[in-house]
């Protein structure tokens, strides 16, 4: 394969001819840049690529990319995406889609695409609330969101998304921010080159129904306070002065400070393919706890549906041989009628 | 082959025997090999497995029976066949709700072993009341009691101390099989060699295939001496057009109707479904054909199973679905999406009673309306119906090909009563087949059109993953003609319902015309698996000295392009449905035709003396 030169693309040779219809300012906006600059530099061939949606505004995503795509309906395109997997497994498939299409609606797919590891690469643009229909709650909103649907506050506990992914046999996990561009690329061309299911969540901003929502995790000054980095093999540390931690106290995680008795090697070492660390991490929540960016488990271990889909099939070739049709239809128990 | 040292065998145009017992007693299998047996005798053959949806209801009760009607006959047949000559039945459950199925005069085999108190309570018998002391069942029927049970256990124990009382208590079904079949002059050789090599050679038990073979031995020994038959009686072998045949259920047909169209195409089939009763075994039947470019997937839901389906096919491949009704419920909104993206997908509806769950395991053809209609907007699809078991094969393959032709999904429709039934079917030459034509989308130097339309068919190209220069995208948002970007315009919306709708009409000129058979004032006209039953209703009709026409539509969206002359040259229109009246519906609305519809909503085929009363009662100015 060393002679095969990988296509090289510029960004914007993904744009499509379609104006952008999300509002100014939208959170999706930068989604999509990183999107063209991780497609430019991946390596792919443009038409290798099918970005694959739901309903929503998210969903929108595969008219605005150059490639082959699919708008499907709601909640539904995790199907979609495993069909097309499984006809053509040297395709890069992206989902793109939000918290109401992927865990609302569409949460028995999510789950299931998840668990069978089919090698495709969702990305939740999880904005806690519907925005196409108009600003009701969604069910990654906290509870008591007031909303048109909701005038006396919601009463639902919301769904984490994280959490889900890793408990349905997701093999690789994380989470990011819609205004890191750098994090996000770095995170999406990880996970592209992931064999199996990458997963993930991104905070985005609705600027219209859902203004500021994660402005504890999103700005320059709150970031640093209120989300933790992830990074293999090393403590996790966090704060604008880098001077606060998570340690491991027991059964329990707890923030310590460490300008007092606690250093470094007092606190919790992230470790990316340790599942019962990454399900604790994944139930940190603002403001008790930094919120954890970046990657939370990888098992690069499992095979994905889709090579083994095809692996059985070549196997089962091998073993019949040619295989003759009129033999097959044909039976074993015939009569003939002179 | 065993002789018997009788009087000559009396001789029947055609017999119908029913056999019944619990769903543990084995009774699909020993109707399954007496149909083999038949078959192999020679004669034409129809029959129709009458099962409960409980897989092991407890023993001794009425929804627990499990029952097997076959039809066999010297002449051509198309139906299991209305009240049968003969019933087995292995226990008072099978006797109490099959009694009803039996002709005047007709031969009643029971297990005597089994009418016992304890039974008689399980079934709901009254206490002290033995159904086979009754007078007036005695004076109906003639009832042979066979203490089955002691027999099969004294013909097996002699010599066989270490086999256990249970494994020859299960062998009482082919003790039953081998009087039957000697009563009907059927050798069970062939019987005998399949016991061998099931059990002898796929499970290793030599010991199990030695008892069974001496069970269906000492059946029809004890048919020979027991005289407790009026005769033997025969049936000729049928005059079938010359060939190879096999025995074929309509779900077998689907499996390797599919598998050559897959052959046809030369491309994969992803087969996703999700288990569904009576659909399932097309499932089963398929996961066992990766060899033949065949690729199933167990969807999590009924939704995911059409969604992969038509991923599969927005990737190049032939995306298919199987289900039932309330499983094409579910998949209504995704076939719209097929319908808007234009991709082919085939959606197999074998239908089964309803609403809602209904009765899974028996048949009705009420499915009609939901598969034209039954999505948001104006959202036709193509739509086409087997009318029995062998017909499947070539009508899937049909599905395909229409499908692929218009870029849309098809509804293809066959019925539990069809799944699950069987009948001989004449093999046929693949190599004679001819194959499906597939156009894909290759670069030009035009900037490629995703929804430009070709002329002769109306549909769009079809363009793969993977092809350079062919990027496009697709969805369930209106699409602007040519470009296929996303539009809200008023106009072009009109224009695309237009060219959606169109597309389908266009097969008109690639599907045959309605063919009519017979002839009179007066036509018979059906869809589906009311088929055996029209043509049979038909036959009884002439015999009885009233000539009547018929003709069965296939293909019922879009109709064949003689459909309307054809309706238009009689004077009147009757037809059966196991609906209420929903092709009839379409009929008298599209061609303003009054049409005459008897329905038929008790989950089983028409009786077809019924339905030969019914129209007879039509054409003489009857109201339906």
């Amino acid at each position: 394969m060393s002679d095969v030169t990988l296509p090289t693309y510029k960004p914007k040779e993904f744009a499509t001819d379609q104006d952008v219809r999300w509002c100014p300012g939208c959170g999706d906006y930068a989604v999509l840049t990183a999107m063209k600059k991780m497609a430019a530099d991946l390596g792919v061939k443009r038409e290798d690529f099918v970005f694959v949606s739901g309903i929503g505004c998210a969903a929108r995503f595969p008219y605005y990319m150059n490639t082959y795509g699919a708008h499907t309906i709601h909640g539904r395109s995790p199907a979609f995406a495993t069909g097309v997997k499984i006809a053509n497994p040297d395709l890069e498939v992206f989902l793109i889609s939000g918290d109401g299409d992927l865990f609302s609606i569409g949460g028995n797919h999510t789950m299931h695409a998840l668990r069978r590891n089919i090698d495709i690469n969702i990305v939740l643009l999880n904005n806690k609330i519907y925005g196409l229909t108009k600003g009701q709650y969604s069910p990654t909103s906290e509870v008591g969101k007031v909303t048109k649907s909701t005038p006396h506050g919601s009463l639902d506990e919301p769904i984490n998304p994280i959490t889900i992914a890793l408990a349905s046999g997701g093999t690789f996990v994380a989470r990011t921010i819609d205004v890191d561009v750098k994090g996000l690329n770095a995170l999406i061309s990880r996970g592209a080159q992931h064999k199996g299911t990458s997963f993930i969540e991104v905070y985005q901003d609705c600027n219209v129904f859902n203004h500021q929502t994660w402005f504890y995790a999103t700005q320059k000054d709150t970031r640093p306070e209120n989300t933790i980095e992830l990074e293999h093999g090393k403590p996790l540390v966090f704060g604008t002065e880098r001077d606060k931690g998570i340690r491991r106290n027991g059964d329990i995680v707890e923030v310590v400070s460490l300008n007092g008795e606690f250093s470094e090697t007092d606190l919790l070492v992230h470790d990316e393919n340790n599942l019962a660390q990454a399900f604790l991490l994944s139930q940190l929540y603002h403001p008790e706890f930094p919120e954890p960016m970046g990657v939370f488990y990888v098992d690069d271990s499992r095979p994905s549906y889709n090579d083994q889909l095809h692996s059985q099939v070549d196997a089962v070739k091998e073993k019949h041989g040619e295989a003759d049709l009129q033999k097959l239809i044909t039976g074993s128990s015939t009569w003939t009628v002179e | 082959m065993i002789t018997t040292k009788k009087d000559k065998p009396t001789s029947l145009p055609a017999v119908s025997v029913r056999f019944c017992g619990d769903s543990g007693d084995g009774m699909q299998l020993t109707g399954s090999h007496f149909t083999d047996e038949v078959a192999l005798a020679g004669n034409d053959f129809a029959t129709a497995p009458d099962f409960p949806a409980e897989i092991r209801a407890p023993r001794g009760t009425t929804f627990g029976v499990s029952g097997y009607q076959v039809q066999f006959s010297s002449n051509e047949i198309h139906t299991p066949g209305d009240l049968v000559n003969a019933l087995v039945a292995m226990n008072p459950a099978g006797f109490k709700t099959n009694l009803e199925y039996v002709q005047p005069g007709g031969i009643v085999i029971v297990n005597e072993d089994e009418f016992n108190k304890s039974n008689f309570k399980k079934c709901g018998y009254e206490e002290g009341y033995n159904p086979l002391d009754d007078e007036v069942i005695n004076a109906q029927y003639k009832i042979c009691r066979v203490p089955m049970s002691r027999l099969t256990r004294e013909s097996l124990t002699n010599e066989n101390d270490d086999i256990s009382v249970k494994d020859i208590d299960r062998c009482r079904n082919m003790f039953a099989l081998g009087i039957v079949s000697w009563l009907y002059s059927r050798e069970i050789d062939s019987t005998i060699e399949k016991l061998q090599n099931y059990f002898g050679k796929v499970k290793n038990k030599p010991e199990i295939a030695a008892l069974n073979e001496k069970a269906i031995k000492a059946g029809y020994y004890f048919g020979e001496t027991a005289e407790l038959f009026p005769s033997q009686y025969e049936v000729a072998p049928a005059k079938l057009k010359a060939g190879e045949y096999r025995r074929i259920s309509g779900n077998e047909a689907i499996v390797l109707g599919l598998t050559t169209a897959a052959t046809k195409v030369n491309k994969a089939i992803v087969y996703a479904s999700y288990p569904i009763t009576p659909a399932s075994d097309v499932l089963h039947g398929l996961a066992r054909l990766k060899q033949f470019g065949i690729r199933t997937f167990q969807a999590e839901d009924e939704i995911a199973a059409v969604m992969v389906a038509l991923g599969a096919s927005f990737t190049g491949d032939i995306g298919v679905t199987g289900t039932s009704g309330p499983g094409l419920a579910l998949k209504s909104e995704a076939i719209g999406l097929g319908v808007m993206m234009e991709l082919p997908l085939i959606v197999v509806n074998i239908q089964r009673a309803g609403p809602s769950t209904g009765m899974p395991t028996k048949t009705e053809q009420s499915d009609l309306l939901q598969t034209m209609f039954g999505r948001s907007g104006e959202c036709p699809v193509i739509v086409v119906a087997a009318s029995s078991p062998g017909n499947c094969f070539h009508m899937v393959i049909e599905a395909v090909r229409l499908s692929i032709r218009a870029m849309c999904p098809v509804i293809f429709l066959s019925e539990g009563g069809i799944g699950n039934a069987a009948e001989p079917w004449l093999i046929p030459d693949i190599s004679k087949m001819p194959d499906i034509e597939v156009k894909h989308a290759v670069v030009t130097d035009e900037e490629f059109l995703p929804y430009l339309r070709d002329e002769e068919t109306g549909s769009r190209p079809w363009a793969i993953p993977g092809t350079p220069g062919l990027e496009h995208r697709v969805g369930g948002l209106e699409k602007q003609d040519g470009t296929g970007s996303v539009s809200y315009d008023h106009e072009n919306h009109a224009l695309m319902t237009k060219y959606r709708a169109e597309k389908i009409q266009k097969l008109k000129d690639v599907i045959p015309d309605l063919e009519v058979e017979g002839s009179g004032d007066t036509l018979i006209l059906g869809w589906g698996g009311t088929r055996g039953s029209i043509l049979t209703a038909a036959t009884m009709l002439r015999d009885r000295g009233t000539e009547v026409a018929t003709a069965h539509l296939h293909y019922i969206n879009p109709f064949p392009k003689n459909l309307g002359d054809v309706l238009k040259s009689f004077d009147r229109i009757i037809m059966p449905e196991m609906n209420n009246g929903q092709l009839q519906m379409l009929i008298r609305s599209q061609f303003l035709v009054d049409v005459k519809g008897i329905h038929n909503n008790c989950g089983r085929s028409f009786f077809v003396e019924e339905l030969a009363d019914e129209i007879e009662s039509l054409m003489n100015g009857g109201n339906a």
